[in-house]
C-alpha cells in the first residue's frame, strides 16, 4: 500500500483547516480506507478536541520524532471508525521540536500502512506551516470568501509555486449564500477569479459544524447536513470520483426554476 | 582548502552575514554547513542573510538550503546576489535581496538613493527581466530593468522596475515603474486594475473601472500619470 500525504493550509488562522481535516478524515474513514491524522500544530494543538479523542492522548507526535515511543503507540484509534487514527500534536512544545524531514520520515513510514494521511497544518507561513508541507502529494488550502483570507491563500500558492510543490486544490468554506446574492459576501467566481486553482469543495457556513466540534462528533457522519455532504464531497473527489457541486449560492433562482417548471 | 577562506561572516543590523568565496555551489554550501556544524550553539536561532556572489541559483537549490539551516534552528531571510538568476529566485521564494534597501513604499526615490539601489553588472535600463507567470500575494520582483510579466499581478504583490513594466495580464497589485527617475518608463496591461501606480515619483490610485476591461498604458503626460486605451489613437 503507498497512502497518500494531504496536507490542508491556509495562510490565515480560524478560516477551517482543522475543521476539514477532521471531517474530510471522518468521510474517508467511512468510506472503508484506512487514514491518520496528524495535528500539525505543535504547541496549540487542537484536532483531538474536534475528533473527541483528547482523553486518550498518552504519546504525541513529538515523542515519536524523539524516538520515545514507536509510530503505533502515539496513533490514537478514532472511538466510532476503527481505521481511523489520530497523531496528537504536542500541547507544551514549540514547533522547532520538528523539523520538515523529521515529517518526510513519519509520512514515508505511514505510507506503508494507510491509504490516506492527513496533515493539519499550523496558520502562517513559518516553521510549522514548512513542516506540514514537506511530505505532502497533495495540498488543500482552506479560504473563506473574504478578501483577507483569499488574499493569504494567494500567498500561500505563490510559496507552494516557487517551491514547485504539486498544484493546491482549493476549499472555499462558510460560504454563505444568502449574504453572496445579497452582493455582501465573496462569491466562488470571485475566489476563483483571483487564485485559479482547482476547487476541490465549497462548504457553506453551518452552526451545526461548531454544536459537532464541541461535542468532539465531526459532522460528516451526519447524513442531513449540508456542511457534513461538502465535506463528504470533497473526500470522494480525493478518491478520483466526478462529483457535482451542491447548488449553493444560486438556490433562489434554481426554486423559481423549478416552481416555473411546475406551474406548466 | 581550508574552509575560513570560503566563509566570512561578520554580524549586522538584522543578524548575521555570510558571505561565501566563489567555490562551486555545493562546496560552498557543504562548507557553510560544516562551520555551522562547528558552532552550533553560535548560530542557533540566528537570522542569516548569505551573500552568494555571482552564483547562480535555482529553486531546488536554495530552498534545499533554506531547509537544512532551518533544521539547525538557523532562519534564511536575505539573499544577496549579482546573479539576476538568483536574484529573481530569492524574490519569489520571499526573501529578501537587498540588505538596506530604502523601502519604496516609504520614501520618495530619488537619484541619491541611487547608491542602496545596487546595479548589478550588465544591468541597465534596457535589460528585461522574463516573468512567465502569475505573480501571487507577498512576492516582490525588483529589477533596474524592464519587467514583463506572462501572467497576472494579483493584489498584495509588488514590482519595482527602473524602466518600464508590461504585464499580459491583470494588474491587480503594485508596480513602480521608473523607480530610479526615469520619467519616461510607462506601464501597461491588458487589465489595469492596480492597488497603485508610480512612474518615478508620481504617484496614482487608479479610479474603479467599470465594464471590459481592455489594455491600455500609462505613462507620464505633462507631469501627470495618465492611462490611455492602447493602441491609442495618437502614436
Ligand atoms: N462551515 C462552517 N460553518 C460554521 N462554522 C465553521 C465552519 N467551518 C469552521 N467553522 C468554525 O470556525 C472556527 C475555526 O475553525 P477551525 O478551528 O477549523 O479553523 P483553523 O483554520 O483550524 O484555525 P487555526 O488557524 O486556529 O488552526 C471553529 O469555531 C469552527 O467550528
Ligand atoms: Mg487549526
Amino acid at each position: 500500500m503507498t497512502g497518500t500525504v494531504v496536507t490542508v493550509t491556509s495562510g490565515k488562522g480560524g478560516v477551517g483547516k482543522t475543521t476539514a481535516v477532521a471531517n474530510i478524515a471522518v468521510a474517508l474513514a467511512s468510506e472503508g480506507k484506512k487514514v491518520v491524522c496528524i495535528d500539525g500544530d505543535i504547541g496549540l494543538r487542537n484536532l483531538d478536541v474536534i475528533m473527541g479523542l483528547e482523553n486518550r492522548i498518552v504519546y504525541d507526535i513529538v515523542d515519536v520524532v524523539e524516538g520515545r515511543c514507536r509510530t503505533r503507540q502515539a496513533m490514537i484509534r478514532d472511538k466510532r471508525l476503527p481505521e481511523l487514527f489520530l497523531i496528537p500534536a504536542a500541547q507544551t512544545r514549540d514547533k522547532n521540536a520538528v523539523s520538515p524531514s523529521d515529517m518526510v520520515r513519519l509520512c514515508d513510514e505511514l505510507r506503508a500502512e494507510m491509504d490516506w494521511i492527513l496533515i493539519d497544518s499550523p496558520a502562517g507561513i513559518e516553521r510549522g506551516f514548512r513542516n506540514a508541507v514537506a511530505p505532502a502529494d497533495r495540498v488543500l488550502i482552506v479560504t473563506n470568501p473574504e478578501m483577507s483570507a483569499v488574499r493569504d491563500a494567494d500567498r500561500v500558492i505563490g510559496l507552494l509555486e516557487a517551491e514547485e510543490k504539486p498544484a493546491p486544490s482549493l476549499i472555499i468554506n462558510r460560504l454563505n449564500p444568502n449574504m453572496v446574492r445579497r452582493g455582501d459576501m465573496l462569491s466562488v467566481d470571485d475566489v476563483y477569479d483571483l487564485l485559479r486553482i482547482d476547487v476541490i469543495g465549497i462548504v457553506p457556513e453551518d452552526e451545526n459544524v461548531i454544536v459537532a466540534s464541541n461535542r468532539g462528533m465531526p459532522l460528516a457522519l451526519d447524513g442531513k447536513s449540508k456542511a457534513g455532504q461538502a465535506f463528504r464531497n470533497i473526500a470522494r473527489r480525493l478518491n478520483g470520483e466526478q462529483v457535482p457541486f451542491i447548488d449553493l449560492e444560486s438556490t433562489s433562482l434554481w426554486d423559481r426554476l423549478v416552481k416555473l417548471a411546475g406551474r406548466k | 582548502m581550508a574552509e575560513s577562506s570560503l566563509i566570512q561572516i561578520k554580524g549586522i543590523r538584522d543578524g548575521l552575514l555570510v558571505t561565501l568565496g566563489e567555490a562551486a555551489w555545493p562546496v560552498a554550501q557543504r562548507a557553510l554547513l560544516e562551520r555551522i556544524e562547528a558552532q552550533p550553539e553560535f548560530f542557533k536561532g540566528a537570522r542569516l542573510s548569505l551573500d552568494v556572489g555571482a552564483q547562480a541559483l535555482r529553486t531546488a537549490e536554495l530552498t534545499a538550503l533554506r531547509d537544512q539551516l532551518s533544521e539547525r534552528g538557523i532562519t534564511l531571510w536575505a539573499v544577496v546576489s549579482t546573479s539576476p538568476v538568483t536574484e529573481t529566485t530569492a524574490q519569489l521564494l520571499g526573501l529578501a535581496t537587498r540588505l538596506f534597501k530604502p523601502s519604496p513604499s516609504r520614501e520618495a526615490p530619488s537619484r541619491t538613493s541611487s547608491r542602496a539601489f545596487p546595479v548589478a553588472k550588465g544591468i541597465d535600463d534596457e535589460t528585461a527581466l522574463w516573468v512567465g507567470k502569475t505573480l501571487r500575494s507577498g512576492t516582490r520582483i525588483e529589477f533596474d530593468g524592464h519587467v514583463v510579466v506572462l501572467g497576472d499581478v494579483n493584489p498584495g504583490a509588488e514590482i519595482i522596475a527602473g524602466g518600464s513594466i508590461i504585464v499580459w495580464g491583470r494588474l491587480r497589485g503594485f508596480v513602480h515603474a521608473g523607480a530610479r527617475g526615469n520619467r519616461q518608463a510607462v506601464i501597461c496591461a491588458l487589465d489595469l486594475a492596480p492597488t497603485q501606480l508610480r512612474v518615478a515619483d508620481e504617484i496614482a490610485v487608479p479610479p474603479r473601472r467599470h465594464g471590459k476591461p481592455q489594455p491600455e498604458m500609462v505613462r507620464l503626460k505633462d507631469g501627470l500619470l495618465q492611462a490611455e486605451p492602447w493602441p491609442g489613437s495618437e502614436k
